[in-house]
């Protein structure tokens, strides 16, 4: 039977990879997705805890938040992005460090 | 049976979130992730959280990667034939992801778990409900005006200025 365990290396596997997104991509939507691999993760990590710690569904609460959080950051994050595309017509990461030319 | 069954979804969740970080042209990118918040939903189901696995596909699969995928189109010219982009230094961030990768499952694995084993709840919308309407009322008045501030916002940054 799949324990706690399976589901923590899942998450973990998933937050890595997140992580690899953020530090290695240089286009700054790849960057955004590599965001929602790590808040996935951490939303696989509530539901495990809530599952294997006595179906307190109050874990259930958090990870909702943390989905309308992501759908929030997602919107913002979309429109900085094409905003800087205006100004620089690149959306690599490295080259922008102004919101305004 | 259902053991399988976990073990093909959490395999798809992780390769396909492998495709995500690591092909070059961005569009595919954004193709695999959404088989991973699929895989991401059934697994939820197999933690007994029915409505959150709804919640993710409506919300993950039909407003957030619609935007990524909006975004990944306007900040593209329609004649750059393959939209794709460089990634950098992946040496290093690859030695950085396997020394997170190792000391969490280091913490995994040592960990004593304390699990409580409880019943299969007949259903959780209820539930879900009722908690948000009693205990997390505020944080929930919160979030609704997180998000009106998030949609005016977003709305006024990618507006086009005359």
């Amino acid at each position: 039977m799949h324990s706690l365990e399976s589901y923590l290396y899942v998450s973990a596997i998933l937050f890595a990879l997140g992580l690899y997104a953020v530090v290695t991509r240089r286009n700054g939507i790849a960057v955004l997705m590599g965001v929602e691999l790590i808040l996935n993760s951490a939303n696989l990590n509530f539901l495990a805890f809530a599952r294997f710690g006595g179906v307190n569904l109050a874990g259930h609460i958090f990870a909702l938040f943390v989905i309308i959080m992501a759908a929030a950051e997602a919107a913002v994050a979309l429109a900085i992005v094409i905003n800087i595309y205006k100004n620089y017509q690149s959306i690599n990461v490295d080259e922008i460090s102004a919101l305004r030319q | 049976m259902a053991d399988a069954a976990f073990w093909l979804m959490a395999l798809l969740t992780v390769a396909s979130a492998v495709v995500v970080v690591h092909h070059d042209k961005l569009l595919y990118s954004a193709i695999a992730l959404l088989f991973t918040f699929f895989g991401v939903a059934g697994l939820y189901i197999f933690l007994w959280a029915d409505f959150l696995a709804a919640v993710q596909v409506v919300i993950y699969v039909g407003g957030i990667l619609v935007l990524v995928i909006f975004g990944i189109m306007l900040t593209n010219k329609i004649t750059t034939v393959n939209i794709s982009h460089t990634s950098m230094q992946r040496g290093a961030g690859g030695l950085l992801v396997a020394f997170v990768l190792g000391s969490l499952g280091l913490m995994i694995t040592k960990t004593p778990w304390l699990v409580q084993h409880a019943a299969e709840p007949d259903q959780t919308v209820a539930t879900i409900g009722r908690l948000l309407m009693m205990d997390y009322l505020l944080p929930f008045e919160v979030a609704s005006l997180l998000l009106l501030g998030a949609l005016i916002g977003a709305a006024t940054l990618s507006r086009r200025e005359e």
